[in-house]
């Protein structure tokens, strides 16, 4: 992916040079393999550190909440629909950004990878559709198609949805795609099973809210769960307080939620929370005909009054 | 210094005769990653890990724990009174705990145990364990722990060390408490040359750390021109306040009281806290003295690489085991703040920002 950092450097400097941004948000190389740093650069000179490549699964939408300046911000798909629900949420203004969209071939799911293999990874790169990983005493090349992170697999919207400038030439999107397989499944249990289902998913939870913090939605100033007076929920790692802040969180991000990984990818023991949100995603999908942030004339199902909803589900 | 062989044919044994004196920790599978936890009855310690995902601190220090008990219930005789909570300071030992989390535990005894202020659970939890260590014969590539005042095979802080030779351990008498612990297990055969062996080992461990930090400039830096370089906000840009650096953190101390309280009954609780919360310095008042981000990161900074260095005068408030490197969501690194800090001129700022 070379040819898009040097073209998010090109129009970086320019913009800068230019003066028509502040900053320009975007990543750096990280210190580990398979991690990128999001970072942001003021001076022209600065935008050398830029890169891209597929560990930048962080959204930067949630770095451009309620910020002053103006912003070029680099946009993959998933990143240009948060922005989208941004701006319709006033978290930040249209005529502030100026969006460096990145049509985006998916991100590698770090986590999935690490476990294929038994010592310590020491370097990933990348190169024409493969991963080439080495440890201390083997090289592996994979296909980078199978170790997608899972949103990104399913993800039929890897262009970006509103863009000033562009990275690349936009990419074909994945079709025939069955998106919600894993929710079905789900769906199918008996109520016991779910609920030994999610006693496991989230045993391992720590309450450290890194899902919640890298999420761009969940911008409130003081979340539910910080809340004091009244203490609406506990703050140990007890069972059903936990259960209580995940399932609240992801009621809040319903019909806003773009699956973009963001809270899965950041979690410090590999918790997929994401079925939670993508439960809901599918029910707006399916009772609204809704995806959260493909355009900026429509406020989220769950956030207007239509006296034509269908309301099927109160039946 | 005694060294004790131990077959590792004997090793389910010995543990199963320890555990009868005393409640045993150690590192176990759960899903993907190993945490440190209390073990069930009969079940090992699983040594086929680098390190905990956690570290062993919770084994003293639980995320939460409970101090007092209390009833609201008017009937009751006693109502509105803190009472103890009971507690379970029977004789624990930590087998295979690593030498960086046992260090660690020094280090956090400086803040829980002082001439002033004394911790009651934390002392009462830390001495009433024994540590059992193992020595790391492959460290990670974010261990920095030789230049971080600790090693793969640091010996502060354990009652035994243990390494891996094989087909056995060789487990090193560090103190009178490791000591009875071996001969409670029925290990009792020393090795050929087993200082030797151990030092052999160690030296290969070290020679595979790759990463360091510097510190030696740190504790010369003024701490104003410090805290007011101009590198925080870029270096606190990415950060979440997730707090993970924290959590996972062995040198982490700091904690919360909190109530909760179930109809009329309720405890009141110690439990783990954190500078990169919002929450961690919120005024009664409103008002947040490190209300952004990046004044919660440079505290975190600030208060591992320089506040404890010149208060306690023995180093930096880390032992080097990586955790935060690995787990933090945004790659934000502490070997490249440490050297930030370390190598700060503030002459040299003021010409580049001109
Ligand atoms: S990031 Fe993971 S551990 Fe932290 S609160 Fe979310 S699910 Fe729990
Ligand atoms: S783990 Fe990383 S993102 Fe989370 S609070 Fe620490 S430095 Fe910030
Ligand atoms: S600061 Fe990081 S490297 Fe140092 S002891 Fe804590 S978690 Fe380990
Ligand atoms: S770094 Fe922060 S959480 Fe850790 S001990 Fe210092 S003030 Fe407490």
């Amino acid at each position: 992916m070379v040819g898009y950092t040097d073209k998010i450097r090109e129009i970086s400097e320019r913009l800068l040079k230019e003066g028509t941004v502040d900053m320009v948000i975007g990543f750096r190389q990280g210190s580990m393999p398979m991690m990128n740093e999001p970072c942001f650069a003021k001076r022209p000179e600065d935008v050398e550190k830029l890169t891209w490549d597929s560990n930048c699964g962080i959204n930067l939408a949630n770095y451009l909440t309620d910020r002053k300046e103006k912003i070029g911000v680099i946009a993959k798909g998933c990143d240009s629909r948060n922005i989208v629900t941004h701006i319709i949420e006033n978290k930040i203004k249209r005529d502030q950004l100026v969006i460096i969209g990145v049509p985006c071939k998916g991100m590698i799911d770090r986590r999935k990878i690490t476990s294929m293999f038994e010592t310590e990874i020491l370097s990933v790169a990348e190169e024409d559709g493969k991963v080439i990983v080495k440890t201390g005493d083997a090289e592996k090349i994979l296909e980078k198609e199978e170790v997608l992170q899972k949103n990104c697999a399913v993800c039929i919207h890897r262009n970006p949805v509103i863009y000033d400038e562009l990275a690349a030439d936009l990419v074909e999107e994945q079709k025939d795609i069955d998106r919600y397989a894993d929710i079905r499944e789900i769906e199918a249990m008996s109520p016991e099973d779910k609920w030994n289902y999610f006693d496991d998913l989230l045993s391992a939870c720590v309450r450290c809210y890194a899902c919640r913090n890298a999420c761009p939605l969940c911008y409130c100033p003081t979340c539910f769960v910080d809340e004091s007076q009244p203490q609406w929920v506990g703050k140990t790692t007890d069972p059903i307080d936990t259960k209580t802040f995940h399932f609240l969180r992801a009621y809040h991000c319903a019909g806003r939620c773009t699956d973009c990984g963001a809270c899965e990818r950041a979690c410090p023991v590999g918790i997929n929370m994401r079925t939670l949100t993508k439960k809901l995603e599918k029910d707006c999908f399916e009772y609204y005909g809704w995806e959260a942030g493909l355009t900026l004339d429509a406020r989220p199902p769950l956030d207007a009054y239509k006296p034509d909803d269908p309301e099927d589900f109160i039946k | 210094m005694k060294v004790i062989k131990i077959d590792k044919k004997d090793w389910a044994d010995g543990l199963a005769k320890l555990s009868g004196g005393y409640r045993l920790f150690g590192p176990v599978k759960d899903k993907e990653f190993h945490n440190f936890k209390e073990l069930d009855n009969g079940e090992l310690p699983d040594f086929d890990f680098s390190n905990t995902k956690l570290s062993a601190k919770s084994m003293v220090f639980p995320q939460a724990e409970a101090m007092f008990k209390y009833s609201l219930d008017e009937n009751e005789a006693d109502h509105h009174i803190m009472k103890e909570a009971e507690k379970d300071y029977s004789p624990r030992a930590a087998i295979g705990i690593r030498p960086c989390d046992a260090a660690a535990f020094l280090l956090v005894k400086k803040n829980f145990d002082t001439p002033e202020y004394k911790d009651p659970y934390w002392i009462n939890a830390y001495e009433a364990s024994v540590f059992v260590g193992l020595a790391c014969n492959n460290p990670c590539s974010t261990c920095f722990c030789t230049s971080a005042g600790c090693g793969p095979f640091h010996e502060d802080g354990l009652d035994v060390l243990l390494a891996d030779a094989g087909d056995y351990f060789l487990a090193k008498v560090i103190t009178d408490k490791g000591e009875k612990l071996l001969q409670a297990a029925g290990w009792n055969t020393e090795a050929d040359a087993g200082e030797d062996q151990i030092e052999t080992l160690k030296k290969e461990a070290e020679a595979k750390i790759t990463a360091s930090v510097n510190t030696d400039g740190l504790k010369d830096k003024i701490t104003t021109e410090l805290y007011d370089a101009p590198f925080w906000e870029d270096v606190a840009f990415a950060c979440l306040n997730c707090g993970t650096c924290t959590y996972v953190c062995p040198t982490c101390w700091c904690f919360d009281i909190q109530d909760e309280t179930h109809g009329t009954s309720g405890i009141r609780m110690k439990t783990w806290d954190s500078c990169m919360y919002p929450l961690f310095t919120l005024h009664g008042s409103g008002h947040n003295p490190r209300g952004t981000k990046v004044h919660r990161v440079r505290q975190r900074f600030m208060h591992k690489l320089k506040y404890y260095v010149d208060k306690y005068g023995d180093g930096i408030q880390c032992v080097g085991c990586g955790r935060c490197i690995r787990l933090c969501p945004v790659n934000i690194d502490i070997r490249k703040v440490c050297e930030l800090m370390n190598s700060y001129e503030p002459a040299d700022a003021a010409c580049q920002v001109a």
